[in-house]
């Protein structure tokens, strides 16, 4: 856009999208499909995120879980406050605010030609997922592609259908595990960082990308560091307070770097100086 | 442009004048002992020989509370984008420096129009400081005169004040000033005096170093026991950020009106010294500690914010915060220079 558009550009007023699919993974996580009413596609990449609004109840940041090598966007909400349970309330045809596409992306092209380990903790998944199935839609440009989903509890495992397809394809390899033993559950039980030992492609040589929550990173990047992984081939993808989304708020800052403009999706090599990170 | 001169009594005409004509001035009026920015009724109200005022007047160019969208409940929204003129008359050096710099950060990257319309209808008047604040120190800072960015600068030089008319907009303003004289080569000097005066001191707290060496200093300050001292006594009142001329983070919230079905989306000033700024959804506070949240203002003044704008140090030295710290502990200058002291024992 050149300067006089810019110019003329508000950036904080939402575009409104409507609601095409809806259906809960679990008990607190609602699955969203929108389309924007302009008819035009958001034309995000894998590891944006948007800022999801009602007006009279505010906005939040909300990652984008689609690939846009797929139509409108696909968002997992979850019920934690009284934007995020009004949107759980909304119903096919219903219309929603939307900023964005802001942020960072996955490496789409540094990765191209090597192989993949995502690590996903938790709710992490959905951030992954945008970046798992841009690469399966583009299966050539990639190497080997392993996928390692960690959930606490059986009860809140994300996107069952899609992950019982995944274990099937013979070109990617899913491992998942939970926290906590279950009847219903006969995989493996553990955090995540216990799948990665079992992980078959060489790891020092891969690219890894890993997402869940805060806890969970420290755990997973010193088993990395374990195997031999280099910081340079590691990308975080962090959560913070990105409130305006355009960099000017200050809520989403990690030291000196914004999370909605050098963020979401870090090079962990990248954060070596900035402490506040993990 | 040129400088000017006008006597005291023909530059109160002039401001009356501009009242006349129904103009929006933005003065510096007394408020019980002290003195704050506030809508001009006439120019008798007008105090130039004040020392620094409460808040900056960044209040006017980004005020504590605007609207940015209005909206229908649950529906769609539009921008607010109406922006009356403006004078902001009398603003200090240092507090220029601080509206020069938002204007700078409001207009990089994502291009702010909010808060650059809302600007570009506002013409600054600057004035030179005739009485220092009890703790400026905006000469360590090197922000006590300036040599730009406003459209008028006027100095007390006794019996007169010069104008300094720098841009279009100043020399607007002009045609409500009668009996305009050229400055004499004499007032000039004086004023050259006046401002060499201020540049050195307007320092009731001497920095230890330059200005321009702070990042640097900062780089090797992040671990250092002064975060937890300080931070042990704050109370996260966030009152440094609120007085700061520098500070401009913000929150967005949705205010809903008494009819349930309309309301604005407004911006408000925020404060990283209040406990939940760094706060997600779920409860998780990435920065939960005093000292994480106190380190992290002195960072944003001495490195963040200079990153994002050519090196420029992000504190003015107006004081305010020293002053408005009920435990005594915001003063930038004895945070550096601690700093300064021991990375030379070091």
């Amino acid at each position: 856009m050149c300067d006089c558009c810019s110019e003329q550009k508000d950036i904080y007023l939402p575009e409104m999208a409507t609601i095409t699919k809806r259906r809960m993974l679990n008990g607190t996580e609602l699955f969203m499909h929108l389309e924007m009413d302009s008819g035009k596609e958001l034309e995000h990449a894998p590891g944006q995120f948007v800022e999801l609004s009602i007006a009279g109840l505010g906005e939040a940041p909300i990652s984008i879980s689609s690939s846009p090598t797929q139509k409108g966007i696909e968002l997992v909400v979850r019920n934690v406050g009284s934007l995020t349970r009004a949107i759980h309330k909304l119903e096919v045809g219903q219309k929603i605010g939307v900023r964005g596409p802001f942020g960072s992306l996955y490496p789409i092209e540094q990765a191209k030609g090597k192989d993949l380990v995502f690590i996903c903790g938790g709710i992490g998944l959905v951030p992954q997922r945008s970046f798992i199935r841009y690469v399966l839609d583009n299966r050539k440009d990639y190497g080997k592609v392993t996928v390692l989903v960690g959930t606490k509890c059986y009860d809140m495992r994300l996107f069952r259908e899609e992950l019982a397809l995944w274990s099937e394809r013979r070109d990617m390899t899913l491992m998942e595990t939970i926290d906590e033993a279950h009847d219903c559950w006969n995989g493996n039980v553990g955090v995540v960082t216990t799948l990665i030992p079992k992980v078959e492609s060489d790891l020092p040589k891969s690219v890894v990308l890993v997402c869940g929550p805060p806890v969970m990173y420290k755990f997973v990047l010193m088993a990395l560091a374990e195997a031999e992984v280099p910081a340079d081939s590691i990308y975080v993808n962090l959560e913070r307070r990105m409130k305006c989304g355009v960099g000017k708020c200050g809520h989403c800052q990690i030291n000196g770097l914004y999370v909605c403009q050098d963020g979401p999706v870090f090079r962990w090599s990248d954060l070596a100086l900035v402490p506040e990170a993990i | 442009m040129s400088v000017s001169k006008l006597s005291k009594e023909q530059f109160g005409q002039f401001v009356d004048a501009m009242l006349a004509a129904d103009r929006k001035v933005i003065g510096v009026v007394a408020k019980d002992d002290r003195f704050q920015f506030d809508e001009l009724q006439s120019a008798s109200a007008l105090r130039l020989d004040y020392d620094v005022t409460i808040l900056p007047p960044k209040k006017y160019v980004l005020p504590q509370i605007e609207p940015l969208l209005q909206f229908e409940v649950g529906g769609g929204a539009q921008s607010v984008m109406n922006y009356e003129p403006m004078i902001l008359l009398g603003v200090h050096p240092y507090d220029l420096v601080a509206i020069r710099q938002m204007d700078e950060l409001f207009s990089q990257g994502e291009y702010d129009k909010h808060y650059m319309d809302r600007r570009k209808q506002i013409t600054i008047i600057a004035c030179d400081i005739a009485r220092p604040s009890k703790n400026i120190f905006a000469s360590s800072m090197e922000t006590a005169v300036v040599s730009d960015g406003y459209d008028i600068l006027i100095t007390d030089i006794g019996d007169a004040y010069l104008l300094d008319v720098a841009t279009e907009k100043g020399h607007a303003l002009m045609s409500y000033a009668k009996a305009l004289a050229p400055a004499a080569a004499a007032d000039i000097e004086k004023r050259q005096a006046i401002q060499e005066a201020n540049r050195t001191g307007l320092n009731k707290h001497k920095l230890a170093c330059k200005p321009s060496y702070l990042p640097k200093l900062m780089e090797k300050a992040y671990n250092h026991p002064v975060w937890l001292e300080k931070a042990r006594l704050c109370f996260s009142c966030g009152s440094c950020n609120q007085v700061c001329p520098t500070c401009y983070c913000f929150d967005v919230q949705d205010q809903v009106n008494w009819d349930l079905k309309t309301g604005q989306r407004v911006r408000c000033w925020d404060g990283c010294l209040l406990e939940n700024f760094a706060t997600v959804a779920g409860d998780h506070n990435f920065r939960k500690d005093r000292a994480s949240r106190f380190r992290h203002r002195l960072y944003r003044k001495a490195k963040y914010v200079p990153e994002k704008i050519g090196g420029q140090i992000a504190c003015v030295g107006c004081g305010r915060c020293i002053t408005a710290c009920v435990a005594d502990i915001a003063n930038p200058v004895t945070i550096y220079n601690r700093l300064m002291e021991e990375q030379n024992l070091g």
